[in-house]
């Protein structure tokens, strides 16, 4: 476990596990005392994104906010984890010559971790976070242009404004997005009106991680619903009509 | 661990699924050659099957509650066409090939789930499964809500007994009876349920239950389930699960298929202890999916 800001970094020995394309998921639980904290909580093993494959190792990026992430930071060095996965569909290369613009928001930074490494050509990142604190974890990838909510780091806003002029630039890109519902939801309605191609990582309640539970469904544009875990949780832009502000995980 | 004879059916363990907790073609999908070699379930209940098909409730569909799960799914599915045309062949195919080595493969006996508002349309549902050799057994869902009463079907004893009759007759297949928890007597509901012919009951569904949106994401306090309200499972349930199974299997001489937050052999020693002779496995399959493989080994 390493501190980076207001984050930590879980290191897991995975040495014989396949390996996970980016945007790609594991479900994680303690072994040990997983249950019995604020609420009689945690219950259910909690969704990650897999931020990064390393000499055998998974990474993922923990914040603590509720019981479960709680005592996932508490975790001791060689105590013992339960881990599914990889899972989900994760994001595809860019195509047609298009430059990668690589969008996160607090948290969800984790998954453009692991895509930055994996990608073939260099990417533009911009990552937005709350504070000073938070955009410690902006050192999980490389070159990253920083946005705060309280201007202590970068451009004194979103970061879907830096979103907005990137584009404006140069539109001939895709957007690889994973972040909190309304930042998704802005890049979303960027993306749509410049006719850019975005592939965004979505958070959704999710007992299971494996198509079991039908619970983590988000609406498709073209009617009826998919499941996060088995279709996503990277999903086409324009396969949504909008991402739901009620989206997210119990914590 | 030894086999078990249940309404006619041969099954390797007593442990199997509880409907909707368990998508077998998506676990294909994600698990694949290891879930053939390491099935869970002793016999596959399906999720629930409906005449027409569902896309289910709107989003937020989960709470995690306290040692527990609210549920607000709304029975998504096919359709019985959908079911018949599509999923049907592929579970044949996945459930006929389950085995660790290729040359000891044996059939997991599928036991199909409907849901029907009324007699004529479970009877509908039921004529169809009789026709499809690939279904084992027929699960009946009767905690559909009653249009003018407002009441489970299930949890009024003669209209149970009466439905349960008028399918009885369209089917030589086993017919379990799935109990809700959600009523005043659930001995006299299964009782019911036997007298109108059924070969087994399973019991406890999910217990009705609701929670409200965080106050800073809804200062109006609605529900947080896009259905309103939802059903409760996980180890919460567990001590009113083997008081239910217990009454139930006292009143009745038909076997009884126990569940209700079994999470290890123990938990499932005791509703077998109290009279159920297969017991079911839900939401610990979400936390975990060998989760039932797991039990039936320390049984």
């Amino acid at each position: 476990m390493d501190e980076l800001g207001a984050y930590r970094v879980l290191r897991v020995a995975a040495p014989d596990a396949p390996a996970p394309a980016p945007g790609q998921f594991a479900m994680l639980a303690a072994v040990e005392r997983w249950g019995g904290g604020d609420g009689e909580r945690p219950y259910l093993p909690r969704a990650f994104s897999i931020a990064r494959r390393l000499q055998g190792e998974w990474h993922f990026l923990l914040e603590d906010v509720g019981p479960g992430t709680l005592r996932l930071c508490e975790l001791r060095p060689g105590e013992a984890l339960w881990v599914l996965g990889p899972l989900g569909r994760g994001f595809t290369a860019p195509s047609d010559g298009r430059r990668a613009i690589l969008v996160g928001g607090g948290v969800g930074i984790a998954p453009l971790a692991i895509l930055q490494d994996e990608l073939q050509v260099s990417a533009t990142v911009l990552l937005g976070f709350r504070d000073r604190a938070h955009a410690q974890g902006a050192a999980l990838l490389d070159g990253a242009r920083l946005a705060t909510d309280d201007g202590s780091s970068g451009h004194h806003g979103l970061v879907t404004d830096l979103l907005s002029a990137d584009i404006a630039r140069d539109p001939h890109a895709v957007v690889y997005a994973c972040g909190p519902s309304a930042m998704l939801e802005q890049v979303r309605v960027i993306c749509e009106r410049t006719a850019t191609p975005a592939q965004l990582a979505l958070e959704a309640g999710m007992a299971c991680g494996f198509g079991a539970c039908f619970g983590c469904v988000v609406p498709l544009r073209s009617g009826g619903y998919v499941r996060v875990c088995l279709d996503g949780p990277v999903l086409d832009a324009a396969e949504l009509a909008h991402v739901d502000a009620h989206a997210g995980s119990p914590a | 661990m030894s086999t078990v004879s249940f309404c006619g059916l041969e099954l390797a363990h007593p442990v199997i699924n509880g409907s909707g907790t368990f998508d077998a073609l998506a676990a294909q999908r994600v698990f694949g050659e290891e879930l053939r070699a390491a099935f869970p379930f002793a016999a596959y209940v399906s999720k629930t099957i409906t005449l027409a098909p569902r896309e289910g409730n709107p989003p937020p569909r989960l709470w995690e509650s306290a040692a527990g799960l609210i549920n607000s799914i709304g029975l998504p599915n096919k359709g019985l066409e959908g079911y018949l045309r599509e999923d049907l062949p592929q579970l044949h195919e996945l459930l006929g090939d389950i085995g660790e080595r290729a040359g000891e493969r044996r059939r997991v006996p599928l036991i199909t789930n409907v849901m029907g508002s009324d007699a004529a349309e479970l009877g509908a549902l039921v004529e169809a499964c009789e026709a499809r050799a690939e279904i084992g057994a027929i699960e009946l869902n009767v905690s559909c809500p009653n249009v003018e009463t407002g009441l489970d079907l299930g949890a009024d004893p003669a209209a149970l007994e009466a439905v349960v009759r008028a399918v009885r007759e369209l089917t030589r297949k086993a017919l379990i009876v799935k109990l809700t928890p959600n009523s005043a007597d659930v001995g006299a509901c299964a009782g019911a349920a036997q007298r109108g012919g059924a070969d087994a009951v399973s019991l406890i569904n999910t217990l009705r239950a609701t929670a409200l949106a965080p106050r800073r994401e809804d200062p109006a306090r609605r529900p947080w389930l896009g259905g309103g309200s939802g059903g409760l499972s996980g180890p919460a349930i567990r001590a009113v699960a083997l008081a239910q199974v217990a009454a139930v299997a006292a009143r009745v001489s038909i076997p009884v298929v126990g569940m209700g937050g079994v999470q290890c052999a123990g938990h499932a020693r005791d509703l077998l202890d109290v009279g159920a002779t297969l017991v079911a496995v839900g939401s610990e399959s979400f936390r975990d999916p060998t989760a039932a493989q797991r039990i039936a080994r320390e049984l």
